[in-house]
């Protein structure tokens, strides 16, 4: 809305100290919808230019060059991309619990408990991503 | 001193009595004035040392674009000594009335009623005379209504907000009103009245429009308020089917009810209480009803 004075971040994400659960519920199901956007186009890219054998070449098959396999285990050797992963899935997570959460409100129900809702799928999030750091960081060097 | 002008070296603190200007002043009202500070600062004095809270310690915003003193927007601060059960509006009023005549708000009411009052108190809208002082961290923070245009001080312009108000057609409509010869009143049923009984409390205060995000962003979205208005009517079962879709028509248009983005910010600083994201919900639900009928 126009404004006679410019109170700049006084105002809108300045304010984020300030923001309720359903305001960073909304904050964090953007941002995690974008990653997950992002991480889609990565792994098409990375996918599509890792199959040797996509351009139809029967000699590059015969070879047994898989680069497939070789790409894989090569991202998968480097630290930094387990940790991706774990993040990856701490983003996944947290837009599919808050996801149902949404689909409560657009239903009409329990919309008084929309921001322990919030919390409690946050929390969820927090154990899954804990959980699942052994099984993700499994056999790599640092 | 309505219209008080300030020197940029001095921010703040008009009640001060050691202010500088105050002792310039030549006006006798500015003379009582300045003697009426003085004795109200020593009372203060006496105060402050001896209880923390026995004074509350405001900062309010002020703005004037007429004024030329006061067209860069400053915060000043006031002690208004306190009292049990009084409110920010009885405070800003204290203030007004014994520091700053020049103090601008509006209010009427003062019981939650009139919703005149609605400021941004610690960072959050709320309604000044609903608000307890001792329920909020001091200094007590008193702005204007985000995302509206000030005015002056803490008087926002409210007139994009009834806009859209009158937008969705807040008034009752029936093609056939009841034959005169028979029953003359309108009756509702009670559990249909229990079901737009939280709608009807609306008082047009302007603070769920103020602290909506989309509301902010989309000039032209209705807002809590007014989808919730219109809810009040396309729910009310004497109106016909057809206003009813008329209601709807209105409001699942592009910057309608699916602008809402649930973030519940209107539902929580609601002075009164109105479960406003589940009515905008309910709407979607109804527009949805509307446009896919496979039955």
């Amino acid at each position: 809305m126009s404004q006679s004075y410019n109170r700049g971040l006084i105002e809108d994400f300045g304010r984020w100290k300030e923001f309720s659960a359903g305001m960073w519920a909304w904050i964090f199901h953007k941002f995690t919808g974008w990653m997950l956007i992002g991480y889609l186009f990565t792994h098409i890219a990375v996918l599509s230019t890792a199959i040797g054998a996509a351009s139809g070449d029967v000699a590059l098959i015969q070879q047994e060059t898989d680069v497939y396999t070789q790409t894989i285990q090569g991202l998968e050797s480097l630290f930094i991309i387990r940790i991706l992963e774990v993040g990856l899935l701490a983003v996944a997570v947290f837009h599919i619990l808050n996801g149902i959460r949404l689909l409560m409100v657009d239903l009409g129900v329990g919309l008084t408990a929309q921001d322990k809702s919030f919390y409690a799928s946050l929390v969820l999030t927090g154990i899954i991503t804990v959980a699942s750091v052994p099984t993700f960081l499994d056999g790599v060097a640092l | 001193m309505s219209t008080q002008q300030e020197q940029p070296k001095e921010p703040e603190s008009q009640e001060a009595p050691e202010d500088p200007e105050m002792r310039g002043a030549e006006s006798p009202q500015q003379e009582r004035l300045k003697e009426k500070e003085q004795g109200l600062a020593q009372a203060e004095a006496v105060d402050e040392s001896d209880v923390e809270g026995e004074t509350v310690h405001l900062k309010v915003f002020r703005y004037d674009p007429e004024v030329e003193g006061k067209q860069e927007p400053r915060f000043d601060d006031f002690y208004v000594p306190f009292e049990k059960g009084m409110t920010v509006l009885d405070a800003v009023m204290y203030a007004r009335d014994e520091f700053d005549s020049s103090l601008t708000f509006r209010h009427s009411c003062r019981q939650a009623v009139c919703g005149s009052d609605a400021f941004f108190v610690n960072g959050r809208q709320r309604l000044g005379c609903k608000t307890q002082i001792s329920e909020l961290e001091q200094p007590v923070r008193v702005e204007p209504l985000p995302h509206q245009e000030v005015v002056k001080d803490l008087v926002v312009d409210m007139d994009h907000f009834y806009d859209q108000m009158h937008a969705v057609e807040p008034y009752f409509q029936d093609e056939d009103t009841p034959a005169t010869n028979d029953l003359e009143e309108q009756r509702q049923s009670p559990e249909n009245r229990e079901k737009i009984k939280m709608s009807s409390r609306c008082i047009w205060c302007g603070a769920c429009m103020s602290s909506c995000n989309i509301a902010a962003g989309d000039n032209q979205y209705l807002g809590p308020a007014a989808i919730n208005k219109a809810y009040k009517f396309a729910m009310d079962d004497r109106e016909g089917a057809e206003i009813k879709e008329h209601r709807l028509r209105i409001l699942e248009q592009e910057h309608g009810v699916w602008r809402c983005q649930t973030q519940f910010s209107c539902t929580e600083v609601c002075p009164k209480d109105i479960p406003l994201t589940e009515h905008i919900q309910e709407l979607k639900r109804e527009a949805v009803k509307k446009n896919l009928k496979f039955w």
